[in-house]
């Protein structure tokens, strides 16, 4: 949008006039120092909120990601929480249970349509909501299936355990490449439960049982977690993927580069595939390994804190935020997956034809959310560990054991965390 | 002496103010926290009440049992052997609700030794604990002998007049300066499996007969790798101590050294080591706390892994009471860390005392 200085002035001038009716707003951002236009966007959306409406002035703070949620820890134990909050999906049980944040009280029906990710629910209330998702897809070339004689796999027909496995090792016979599949091992912490924790729920377990959410015995440990223990363990001792030491640029560059021929990656890295491959990028759907195939889902999201005194205020901003134009200026400037199918129409890459449409079908037709429990936090950790050491050669029963004891004794020591 | 403490030195105790000051909120209250909140079971982020648990979670770091496992026995009585292999039964089988033996409820094994036909299993409550302590021992071993011995034999190199000598000095010194975090990610690569820096390296060396080491990812090498950056990183600031205890050493001692006709073992035997008799302590101590508190490389490098091999107690430290929310647990480990640097620097300082 071009501005002329005259038009400009008059605008700043009115927000400074408004500021002195306005009741301030404070909003934490984890984005500073983004790569991309997001810090840029937030920016853009908090000033023109401040213009739409004489009543509240937001005031954004943005931190790095990697400081932000102690941020948040810290600003709670000294009572100085902000008013509006950005949070982590999975996060957000966590902080709704300890109190940091209040139910976020919007008419639902402004959430007609969305993507299910985006949409953080905890104990049958909306708690927080996103402006986009994100979704993982085996990304790869069409050339080296079809050259491999390598079936292409569909939403509505996905590779099946047999079929991916022989894919693996047809690849790996090929020796083209280091490895046949990347799975991304270089990238710890939360990259684990979201990758990987699909594959164990398409094997039929969980993380935790979700009936319940009180243990994760059965699950975590049952003769679906041991089949998938098994299989995950073979990935590493056949060779058909790099272990825990990987380098974090072969991670990077490896499918571009023709290390790896098929890598496990998110929408977030897809974008110099296409630039890479052009028409011969293949971004497929996760293989259903007998439980139907599902991805991750849910990414930043906004909620209201709750110790905020302006809860109205906090609830018109998001409100605000929640508009096709605004996910698709996102999209635009992040290439994260709008909410709304309207929303993705307006996009440049996610509109019909667009280079990165297809993940918005993974997202609606796989994404299932990561358990919705404030011990969320402590599982995802020990189920990083227990894939870890599975993949370093440990005993996949005992290892599975020691992370439903771990986790189940969390639980414990938590009361129940509040189910 | 005394009374000079006590009289008249208001200045002199204003003075003392911010850095007591700082000490007292950031150390020492820290320190008595740590102690009150190992007897609770406080969280990091919980609704709940803080509640008063004892000892429990010293106990569940510290829980040992000795199992001793029979082997699977078929019909006759003999044991099972399966592809020369005694064949026993799975240890889960008894430490899982189990109700013939509660002891061993949650319990891990640790380690385990063959003794005759039977097992002998010792488990532990919490297995990466125990890991833990054992790597940080070995790591504190290994890095006080050879680094404070590298650092003797450098600063003995340095200390020369010679044209250009401060070169090297900036040289060795240089790891000290660059965050311990940057030259992690830096030694990353270099130990990165396949074309890494190091492989790349010796393979040059040997015309191409060394094949690829994954250094940080063999449960036989991360440690040692681990034990090596970190001597090279700290190796310069201990060459600079021990530089400062050269040259406290009176030169006439030299003098009269050499007219005595003394060889050049001698010398150093004689006259430089009993020289530098405070300067050594000194560099014991600080080299065994500083290696106690590893924890950068290895968050940076290895979190812990690979199974646990690189586990040491102040990463599980803040792994607990950060990562996992678990401020008791974290909190007792930095008290049990706590008591083990303070009888390690009691047990030095008695070893290395002035005998009269």
């Amino acid at each position: 949008m071009k501005m002329t200085p005259v038009l400009a002035a008059i605008l700043s001038t009115g927000v400074a006039g408004g500021a002195v009716a306005q009741t301030e707003l404070s909003l934490w951002y984890h984005g500073a120092g983004s790569a991309n236009a997001e810090e840029a966007l937030v920016n853009q959306l908090v000033e023109e909120f401040n213009a739409s409406q004489s009543d509240w002035a937001v005031v954004l703070e943005t931190f790095p990601q990697g400081a932000y949620n102690d941020a948040v820890g810290a600003a709670a134990l000294a009572g100085e929480l902000p008013d509006i909050l950005d949070v982590d999906g999975p996060v957000m049980p966590n902080w709704a249970w300890a109190g940091y944040m209040q139910p976020l009280g919007i008419d639902e029906a402004k959430l007609e349509g969305f993507l299910p990710g985006p949409i953080g629910r905890w104990n049958g209330e909306v708690y927080s909501v996103g402006l986009w998702d994100a979704a993982v897809a085996m990304t790869t070339r069409r050339s080296t299936l079809e050259d491999n004689g390598i079936r292409v796999p569909t939403l509505d027909a996905p590779w099946s355990l047999e079929e991916f496995n022989g894919a693996l090792a047809t690849l790996a016979a090929t020796g083209d490449y280091e490895f046949p599949l990347d799975l991304g091992m270089a990238w710890t912490g939360e990259w684990y439960p979201y990758a990987f924790s699909p594959f164990l729920q398409s094997f039929g377990g969980d993380i935790v049982d979700r009936s319940t959410y009180q243990s994760a015995e059965g699950v975590l440990n049952g003769d679906a977690a041991l089949a998938f223990g098994e299989w995950w363990q073979s990935l590493f001792t056949n060779g058909y993927t790099p272990g825990t030491s990987q380098d974090a640029a072969d991670r990077e560059t490896g499918l571009l580069d023709g290390k790896y021929a098929i890598a496990w990656n998110g929408n977030w890295a897809a974008l110099p595939v296409v630039e890479a491959f052009g028409d011969d990028a293949l971004f497929l759907p996760a293989p259903d390994f007998g439980n139907g195939a599902t991805i991750g889902a849910a990414s930043w999201q906004f909620g209201v804190s709750g110790t905020s005194d302006n809860p109205d205020g906090a609830r018109a901003f998001i409100e605000f935020a929640l508009q096709d134009r605004w996910f698709s200026a996102f999209s635009d400037g992040t290439g994260l997956i709008p909410v709304t199918s309207t929303a993705a129409a307006n996009t440049a890459n996610y509109k019909p034809g667009g280079a990165l449409e297809v993940f918005y079908g993974l997202s609606e037709a796989q994404a299932l959310v990561r358990p919705v429990t404030p011990g969320y936090i402590v599982s995802a950790k020990v189920f990083e560990k227990a894939l870890a050491d599975i993949a370093n050669g440990a005993d996949v029963a005992d290892t599975l054991d020691a992370a439903v004891d771990e986790i189940d004794a969390d639980i414990e020591a938590n009361g129940g965390y509040g189910h | 002496m005394a009374s000079k403490l006590t009289r008249s030195n208001r200045a002199g105790w204003l003075m003392a103010l911010p850095g007591a000051g700082l000490i007292a909120t950031f150390i020492i209250l820290p320190f008595f926290l740590a102690f009150a909140f190992s007897l609770t079971n406080q969280r990091l982020v919980s609704p709940n009440p803080t509640e008063y648990v004892g000892f429990e979670n010293y106990s569940d770091l510290l829980g040992l049992a000795v199992f001793t496992l029979e082997p699977e026995r078929d019909e006759a009585g003999n044991a099972v052997i399966k592809d020369g292999e005694i064949q026993y039964p799975r240890l889960r089988n008894f430490t899982r609700r189990n109700p013939d033996y509660p002891h061993l409820q949650g319990k891990r094994e640790w380690f385990s030794w063959q003794s005759g036909e039977n097992r002998t299993v010792v488990l532990a409550s919490d297995v990466v604990f125990m890991r833990a302590l054992v790597n940080t021992f070995l790591f504190v071993l290994v890095v006080a002998q050879v680094q404070s011995g590298i650092a003797l034999g450098l600063a003995l190199l340095i200390n020369q007049k010679l044209r250009g000598i401060s070169f090297f000095w900036a040289v060795y010194f240089m790891p000290v300066v660059v965050s311990i975090i940057v030259v992690s990610i830096l030694w990353k690569f270099i130990y990165s499996p396949g074309d890494g820096l190091l492989n790349s390296l010796l393979s040059w060396l040997t015309f191409g007969a060394f094949s690829g080491i994954d250094w940080l990812g063999n449960t036989a090498t991360a440690l040692p790798s681990i034990m090596a950056m970190s001597i090279w990183q700290g190796v310069g600031f201990h060459m600079v101590i021990w530089l400062a205890g050269l040259q406290t050493i009176s030169p006439t001692l030299y003098e009269a050294a050499e007219i005595e006709g003394s060889s050049k073992w001698q010398t150093f035997r004689y006259v430089t080591w009993p020289g530098l008799r405070n300067t050594a302590v000194l560099i014991l101590i600080v080299i065994t706390m500083q290696a106690f508190a590893l924890f950068a490389q290895i968050d940076v490098m290895t979190s812990g892994g690979p199974l646990d091999s690189t586990q040491v107690l102040v990463f599980q430290a803040v792994e607990r009471g950060y990562g996992k929310q678990d401020i008791s647990g974290g909190s007792t480990i930095s008290v049990i860390l706590f008591l083990i640097v303070l009888c390690i620097s009691i047990l030095q300082r008695w070893l290395t005392r002035e005998k009269t």
